[in-house]
């Protein structure tokens, strides 16, 4: 595996202006300088201490998930006996259909395929256009504005949930869907990270000259600014949908066990009073897999996605 | 991509100095109105699912309000305050709160620096390790709870027959208070570490090199290095990932609720031995129904975060003094 950065759009994406404007410089300009190669300010070498204990932090990291596909491909009596097992077991595809009917988990999949669908399509939609106007549109308290958004990153939702119920309940939408997409639609770290990618990658004079041929100003943000942040807009959709799908405490409050999403549907797994251990672990399996798929595809988007959003220096 | 389509929709033939007028009207409007009109629904969406609940929330914590009959609020002044106040199970969970955010963050943030350091170092397969790292990050709550749940099983888990091999016996973490703390908080940092490890390691690599290469040039070992140049230079992210973990770690949920196993998940134990301020939210909203109870409960969570960032700019002025 290579150490290169994010793979950012290549230069023909971009607007004429703007590669005018970056002749010089090779490979990239100001977006790429932004998604950094991750190697500018490493010091040294490591040695094989460093590798030791990098390894042993994957294993810490990986073996919880690996130990719960061992629990899950096998039966109850191999998972509870002493040693435990340390591979995996031939009952797999059983263990995975069953706990997929006792959760009800092809409802809950669906359900978290929506909630998180819809969340993070219209997060970084709002967070694109927020972050555009803050980045590089000229209004009076924009400021201000941007500090309270800022600001109410600090205060966690779960401090308004009982009233939120309340408002749930009495607009029909308990136990629904809605009650737990409409308030995430938008994120104040998104906005936040939109507004920082687009205030280096976005030269002002492009903004200018869509202004000059007088485009307004959803038009400039359709053809000019849309176009520069799909780099961005794709890593904070992925972030928000691993958020999205992985909400638990509003989720569990609002939705019961007939229209759960995964990780309320899990706990329907734990709660009887028998517990059959390889399949709670084959539901935890199942919950985890669609989350791991997306890691291992886009595993080093998401990482460059969350060291870019980092507060650096 | 064309940028050229200047012909505004509206930019109907007409005659031209009334069209010209027209025309500059609306490039007025449009670029004074459409900043406030982009940065619209977000603060729309927040002020009625965050803003508007956070305040109503002080309003509904002065009434009686029963989840059945949720439109009846009966005034009850600072009674549910009053009772909150003298009631064990709060300042136990409010105890327990701050014993596993102490236990899960302080560590994690440590560990985070270390992995982070060593992912600073020039690496064959960074990639690999960096992945690797975060992966936990996509777990689910739920799942990383119901696996440790089972790692931590007094009989049959996996860490306690581990630590029978070093003769220690089997401990039983779901009902000895400290060994449940402990393990609800390994769940935490098993999720996190690699996520701030990750923060840590972007501010990193904005320090200069050549401070490491100054610092060098002075004598100091890698060690002095690390303390007198690396922790210093990411000190805001530091202080960053503290407040984010505190935030984290005062309503923690999930983690205890599913490792106490259905019923007494919601108590925190038989004992409320693991009880946290959100199960006991919870507790009071749907299991005894008392909405208004719940509500002081969710104030009181406020006034601890306040308090938290009070002190958490007390210690950054305090740092920034000593730098």
């Amino acid at each position: 595996m290579t150490t290169d950065s994010i793979p950012v759009q290549t230069a023909d994406a971009r607007p004429a202006v703007a590669k005018k404007a970056r002749k010089g410089t090779p490979s990239g300009g100001r977006r790429r300088q932004l998604f950094r190669h991750p190697g500018a300010g490493r010091q040294h070498h490591a040695g094989p201490v460093a590798y030791i204990l990098l390894g042993i932090a994957a294993l810490f990291s990986l073996f919880p998930l690996y130990w719960t596909m061992v629990a899950a491909s096998s039966d109850n009596t191999r998972v509870t006996q002493t040693p435990p097992p340390f591979l995996p077991g031939p009952h797999l595809l059983e263990n995975l259909g069953k706990a997929w009917q006792d959760a009800a988990l092809g409802k809950a999949m669906l359900n978290s395929l929506i909630v998180a669908g819809v969340i993070a399509l219209s997060t970084v939609l709002f967070a694109t256009l927020a972050g555009f106007a803050f980045a590089k549109l000229r209004f009076k308290g924009r400021n201000i504005l941007l500090m309270l958004v800022i600001g109410t990153m600090m205060v966690p939702p779960q401090l308004g949930v009982v009233p939120l119920f309340m408002m749930m309940t009495e607009l029909g939408w308990g136990q629904k869907l809605p009650a737990v997409i409409f308030p995430t639609l938008v994120s104040a770290v998104g906005v936040f990270f939109m507004r920082q990618y687009l205030s280096e990658a976005l030269p002002d004079e492009l903004v200018e000259a869509g202004r000059v041929d007088g485009a307004h100003s959803l038009r400039i943000f359709w053809s000019i600014v849309l176009p520069i942040a799909r780099p961005p807009m794709a890593v904070l959709f992925m972030i928000t949908f691993v958020h999205a799908w992985n909400d638990f405490f509003w989720p569990f409050i609002v939705l019961d066990m007939t229209n759960p999403t995964v990780p309320v549907a899990l706990t329907q797994l734990s709660a009887g009073y028998v517990r059959d251990q390889s399949l709670i672990m084959a539901g935890a399996l199942l919950g985890t897999l669609p989350l791991l798929a997306l890691f291992i595809v886009f595993g080093r988007q998401i990482v460059g996605g969350i060291m870019q959003g980092a507060v650096k220096g | 991509m064309a940028i050229s389509t200047s012909t505004p929709p509206d930019g109907a033939p007409g005659i031209g100095a009334e069209r010209q007028r027209r025309r500059t009207l609306l490039h007025r409007l449009d670029v004074r109105g459409a900043p406030y009109a982009f940065v619209a629904p977000f603060f729309v969406v927040f002020a009625a699912f965050s803003f508007y609940p956070l305040i109503y929330t002080s309003w509904i914590s002065l009434h009686r309000v029963e989840l059945s009959t949720l439109n009846l609020m009966e005034w009850v002044a600072f009674d549910n305050y009053t009772a909150l106040w003298d009631d064990d199970r709060f300042w136990n969970a409010l105890f327990n709160t701050f014993t596993i955010g102490v236990l899960s963050t302080v560590p994690q943030l440590l560990m985070a620096l270390g992995l982070a350091h060593l992912l600073n170092y020039r690496l064959r397969g960074s990639t690999f390790f960096r992945v690797a790292a975060l992966t936990p990050y996509a777990t689910s709550v739920g799942a990383a709870a119901l696996v440790f749940t089972m790692l931590f099983e007094r009989d049959f888990g996996m860490i306690n027959w581990m630590l029978s091999l070093f003769g220690v016996d089997n401990i039983d973490w779901e009902n000895n208070k400290w060994a449940a703390q402990t393990a609800i908080s390994s769940i935490v940092i098993w999720r996190w570490t690699g996520y701030n490890a990750l923060l840590y390691l972007a501010a990193m690599q904005a320090i200069p090199r050549d401070r490491y290469e100054a610092a060098a040039i002075d004598g100091a070992s890698r060690w002095q290095q690390f303390l007198k140049v690396t922790v210093p230079g990411i000190r805001s992210t530091i202080v960053f990932t503290i407040v984010l973990s505190t935030i984290g770690a005062t309503q923690l949920f999930g983690e205890p609720l599913i490792f106490g196993q259905g019923p007494n998940g919601i108590t925190g134990g038989a004992d409320n031995q693991y009880q946290t301020l959100g199960l006991l939210l919870y507790e009071e909203g749907w299991k005894n129904y008392q909405m208004g109870r719940a509500a002081t409960v969710a104030w009181a969570m406020f006034l601890v975060l306040i308090l938290v960032f009070v002190v958490q700019r007390i210690v950054k002025r305090v740092l920034a003094r000593r730098a």
